[in-house]
Formats: structure tokens, C-alpha cells, sequence
């Protein structure tokens, strides 16, 4: 159960279909395969024990991903958006590593003691070494890592995520039919390397037989054009990725080839999927739920309930647009209450999971699992009536008004009801009466004015008194990671800081 | 064989191998082509079995053979000549009930 057996089988089963790049250069499975081998090589050569890649996407990343996987090492994806010091801390962590990195952040690997090649030199060294008898088979054990991610770090200090070999293969295994995909079908993949889904991404389509590409700096324009001169028919996008789409004025936004569109990584405005449903009837969207602790997607939305959903009446049916779906196989989810116990449906609480997808490990402290094998997400939220799965924000977020738990996400929906507010974000902001009070920071359309009582009028109307901000600040955007979560702490600080300097 | 979730098989009279996706907890006779599989180390073994030439019916690459009833599960990550049978009945293809791509 090791991630290069699903190589081996593409390799055996797909033959001259190109599974990586464009269609004129890229790469075959057997070669990809070929590549993995040498790459394997030269980690074995340099008595590496890890490979570090600090670069954008492109072929290299699935090459080091699987001639890690056949030298036995781990890949790690590093975020080369880190300021120094952070990437100084996290490569201290990894001195023997073989490193690959763009020419701009070859030096930080350098500073850390690490040999550097780009990613071409890196795909030119896989091609010329000549495979050792030891490369013939995959040398790790099931249970050795495959991935090292480290997360966000947007609510706490960025953590290690292990994902052993035996939870990639469960997840592709679980939720992907080899051969699944036509020799037509292409995917685009637009989030960074060190993104959960960029290599679930690879392994996916690879194993479904579908050719990947990725664009690897995101604008509306870049993407609708690869969309079109690629034939791509299916792509994965995060929320603020699709609201640029929809959003940005006088763009051409035919898509003919595209068939299917996922989504996730972050809260998606309801206003925006309305928008792109109408926009697109003819794509098929699917919401996934996952994190980097679970091996990607753990529940899915998919395309038939998003169209049901959008056409009802009915206020449940149509609460289904916001939701996150139903489990994957293998995968068995627990909201659980304040003592533990599992809620009632329609109930909020903390969401848990539990399958052979799920590792729930971080590098250096071990397993994050409860007895019963477990995995607490720190996400908050509620399982309704027919089992469909509605996030209700991350546990850290919640706001303690008084002795009262607000979650930002149901004050955040609602702003962003309104027709001319593009985001919107809710944070506590510590006071001296209430310990938090609420308040609340709206990104407006280009031209449009909104006034904020009306604003607030419309939360305390819909939701109640206790729950409205105190204030609703208008900023030119908010700050978000590329991978478009909000990073609340900055904008407290923001918030905080502002107050202070207006008493003063 | 007690066979466990995520163990390799391979045949010992083709080249079949498989992957065990879902099984009970229970002692198992699975074969292929006749001859008992056996747990993949490495290469994989030497194809020392005497196949039956009635239970040569052939497994397909990437396809999933299931007994719904016992909760066996295997997927074929090598094709070959040989019929994969559990308890000695051949075991059915099972048709793919495919997750729209999330990623």
C-alpha cells in the first residue's frame, strides 16, 4: 500500500495518454514513472532523507512526489509565501533534505544547509540518472509518511501534518474508479503546492486517467484562458478564486469544456455559487469538505443537489447550497455536544471523523486520535434532518460575548446576503464590558455605497440584538492566504489597534 | 488466510495481484486461478501454484471483485489469466459506483 503501486498502475493501464501537463509536452504515466526512478536515485545518492520543495507547481512536483514514495522518504511542500524567520524555524526541522526551489527562494534552503536544484534541474537530474537494481521496487512500508504538509497556521503556530502512505491509497482507493476518467478529460489544479489538494490532486487524476495541469499564479483572465485553449473539463478552485471569476467586470467567461467545477478550502459565500450556478448551467459543482489531517475530501455536495437546491422553495433544500455534503466511503463523522456526546441532529457541536484516510498525526507530537480513532477537526457544526453536513466555522473563532458563544459564520451570511457586500468577516475584539464585542469588516462593490445601520439593521432582523455588530468597518479587501482563508487575528489586530489609536 | 485491509495478494500460478479494500474478520480461502494467493513480499512470488484450467477466466487491471454478503473486497492491481474466487466461488466484478472529482 504504498502511493507508487497507484503509479505502477497507471503506468500499466493508460499506456501514451499524457496524465501530466500540456498536452503537446507533457508527461506520460510510464514516464512519470521512468522519472520517479531516477529522482529516487539521486535522493538515495545524496543519502537524503527527505525531499523540501519550495517552488510553484509544475511536472517536478508529482516527479519528487513519487521518487520520494520510491526512496522511502517523505515529501514536504513548503509555503514560499513564509516570512524568513517562519521558514527559517520550519527548514531547521529538515537539515538532511534534498531541496527544490525556484530560483527567488533557493537561497533559504541554502541558509539552512540544504543541496538545491530548480525544478528543471531537478527533472534533468530524474532523467539522466540511470535507475540501481535497489530502485526495481518501492522499498517503504505502508506506514512509513508519503507527505509532510505543514498547515496554514492562521489560527495557531504552523503544525506538521504526517499523511502515511496507507491514508493516500485509502483515500484514493475510497472516493476514485481507476480508468474513471476519458482520454479526453483534463483537470486544473490552481492551488500551491503546499496545498492538501494539489497532491491529492495528482494522485487522483492519475489514478482516474486524467491528464492534470496547474496554473500556478491564479488570476480570473489566466484561468478562463487555460480553461479554454487546454480543453480543461474539470477544475478546483477555492472560494475567493471563484467570487474573482464571477465577479471581476468584463471578463468572457465562456467555459465549453468544462464539465465539472470543485470547490473548497474555505466558506463559500452563498451569493457567489447562486451567481456561478446561473452563470454555468451546464457545469456540474461539487463542494468538498476536508482538511490536511484528513487526506483532503472527507464529505462531498455534489452536482445534483447543488441544482435542487438552487430550484427549491423549500428553506431546508435550499440551506443544502451552503452545506458540505454527505461522507465519503470509509469515512464516519460525529458532530459532538459540550460533553462529548454525540448531537442531535440540527444540533451544533465540534465535528469529528474517523476511516484509514484520516491520519490525525502531527510530525513530533504523534497521533491526534481518540481512543475510539477519532480525529477532532476544530471545526464547528451540525448534521441536519437527512445527514448533510453544514460547517459552522472553525471552534477558535468562536466569539464569547458575555458568557454568550457566537459563531462568525451565521453573522457573516447574513452580511453577505447583501447584494453589494463581496466579503465580509465577523471577529471578536477584546473589550473591557463584554470581555469581545462583535465587529464586523465588509469588502463593497466598486460604486456602491451601503450604510452601515442599514447594515446592522438587517443582521439584528434576521439573527438578534446580542448577535449584531457594534461596529462594520468598510476595507478595500480582506487579508487572505492564496488559499483563501481569512486570517482573523490580523484583523483584530487591525481592529484593536485602530480603536486604540482613535481614544488616543 | 485472515486477510487484513490493505494487505497485498499475489497468485502463485499468473500475475495477479490485488489489494485488499474491505474484508471481515474471519478466516478466508481466497485463490486465483484454483491456487491459493498468498501475502506479496517485495517482487512478488515465484508462480509455483498449479492452476486449474477452469478457474481461468481472468481478472481486469484496477477492477474492484466483491462478495457483498462476507464484506470481501478485493482491487486488481495486476491483471492476469486466473479466476479470483473466494471460498471457491468465483468472485463477482463489481460495478463502480463512481464520487463525482472533489479535487
Amino acid at each position: 500500500m504504498n502511493i507508487s503501486m497507484l503509479l505502477d498502475m497507471a503506468a500499466e493501464g493508460f499506456g501514451d495518454r499524457i496524465v501530466i501537463g500540456r498536452t503537446d509536452d507533457g508527461l506520460t504515466a510510464p514516464r512519470l514513472r521512468e522519472l520517479a526512478a531516477g529522482g529516487a536515485g539521486s535522493v538515495r545518492a545524496a543519502e537524503a532523507d527527505a525531499i523540501v520543495y519550495l517552488a510553484v507547481n509544475g511536472p517536478a512536483l508529482p516527479v519528487a512526489l513519487f521518487a520520494a514514495a520510491r526512496a522511502g522518504v517523505p515529501l514536504i511542500p513548503v509555503n514560499y509565501r513564509l516570512g524568513e524567520a517562519q521558514l527559517a524555524a520550519l527548514l531547521s526541522n529538515h537539515p538532511r533534505a534534498l531541496g527544490i526551489a525556484d530560483e527567488e527562494h533557493g537561497e533559504a534552503l541554502r541558509r539552512a544547509g540544504l543541496a538545491v536544484r530548480s525544478p528543471a534541474e531537478w527533472l534533468k537530474e530524474a532523467a539522466e540518472a540511470t535507475a540501481s537494481p535497489e530502485d526495481e521496487d518501492p522499498a517503504s512500508p505502508p506506514g512509513s509518511p508519503a507527505v509532510l504538509i505543514y498547515t496554514s497556521g492562521t489560527t495557531s503556530t504552523p503544525k506538521g501534518v504526517v499523511l502515511r502512505h496507507h491514508n493516500l491509497v485509502s483515500y484514493v482507493l475510497g472516493t476514485v474508479e481507476f480508468a474513471g476518467a476519458g482520454p479526453e478529460e483534463a483537470a486544473l489544479v490552481s492551488v500551491p503546492p503546499y496545498h492538501i489538494a494539489a497532491v491529492s490532486n495528482i494522485l487522483t487524476n492519475l489514478y482516474a486517467g486524467r491528464r492534470a495541469l496547474c496554473l500556478d499564479q491564479f488570476t480570473p483572465e489566466s484561468w478562463l484562458d487555460l480553461v479554454r485553449r487546454q480543453g480543461i473539463t474539470n477544475a478546483m478552485v477555492v472560494p475567493t478564486m471563484l467570487a474573482r471569476i464571477m465577479d471581476t467586470d468584463g471578463l468572457d467567461r465562456s467555459v465549453p469544456s468544462l464539465r465539472a467545477l470543485a470547490y473548497g478550502g474555505a466558506r463559500m459565500p452563498v451569493r457567489v455559487i447562486e451567481t456561478a450556478l446561473r452563470t454555468w448551467p451546464h457545469i456540474d459543482f461539487v463542494n468538498a469538505y476536508g482538511l490536511t489531517e484528513t487526506s483532503s475530501t472527507i464529505t462531498i455536495l455534489g452536482p445534483q443537489e447543488h441544482r435542487t437546491a438552487v430550484a427549491s422553495d423549500d428553506p431546508a433544500v435550499r440551506a443544502r447550497l451552503g452545506s458540505a455534503g454527505l461522507p465519503v466511503p470509509g469515512v464516519e463523522l460525529e458532530v459532538r455536544d459540550a460533553y462529548g456526546a454525540v448531537a442531535a441532529p440540527g444540533e451544533t457541536g465540534q465535528i469529528w471523523v474517523r476511516g484509514e484516510q484520516v491520519s490525525g498525526e502531527y510530525a513530533g507530537q504523534g497521533s491526534a486520535v481518540d481512543e475510539r480513532g477519532f480525529f477532532h477537526t476544530r471545526d464547528q457544526g451540525r448534521v441536519d434532518a437527512d445527514g448533510y453536513l453544514h460547517i459552522e466555522g472553525r471552534a477558535d473563532d468562536t466569539i464569547i460575548r458575555g458568557a454568550e458563544n457566537i459563531a462568525p459564520a451565521e453573522i457573516e451570511d447574513v452580511l453577505l446576503c447583501h447584494p453589494d457586500v463581496l466579503d465580509a468577516v465577523v471577529v471578536g475584539v477584546p473589550d473591557e464590558e463584554w470581555g469581545q464585542r462583535i465587529e464586523a469588516v465588509v469588502v463593497v462593490r466598486d460604486g456602491a455605497e451601503i450604510d452601515a445601520g442599514e447594515l446592522r439593521a438587517q443582521v439584528r432582523g434576521t439573527l438578534r440584538g446580542s448577535k449584531t455588530p457594534e461596529r462594520i468597518t468598510r476595507w478595500p479587501e480582506l487579508p487572505r492566504t492564496p488559499t483563501g482563508k481569512l486570517v482573523r487575528r490580523d484583523i483584530v489586530a487591525a481592529l484593536t489597534a485602530e480603536t486604540v489609536g482613535r481614544q488616543g | 488466510m485472515r486477510p487484513r485491509v490493505g494487505q497485498m495478494l499475489a497468485s502463485s500460478v499468473d500475475t495477479t495481484a490485488v489489494i485488499v479494500v474491505r474484508c471481515p474478520d474471519s478466516e478466508l480461502d481466497i485463490t486465483c486461478g484454483g491456487a491459493a494467493m498468498a501475502e506479496a513480499n517485495g517482487p512478488g512470488p515465484a508462480a509455483t501454484g498449479t492452476a486449474d484450467p477452469d478457474q481461468m477466466g481472468g481478472s481486469l487491471l484496477g477492477k474492484r471483485y466483491a462478495d457483498d454478503e462476507l464484506g470481501l473486497e478485493l482491487l486488481c492491481t495486476k491483471p492476469g489469466q486466473g479466476t479470483l474466487a473466494l471460498n471457491g466461488v468465483p468472485l463477482p466484478l463489481k460495478s463502480p459506483k463512481p464520487l463525482p472529482a472533489s479535487d
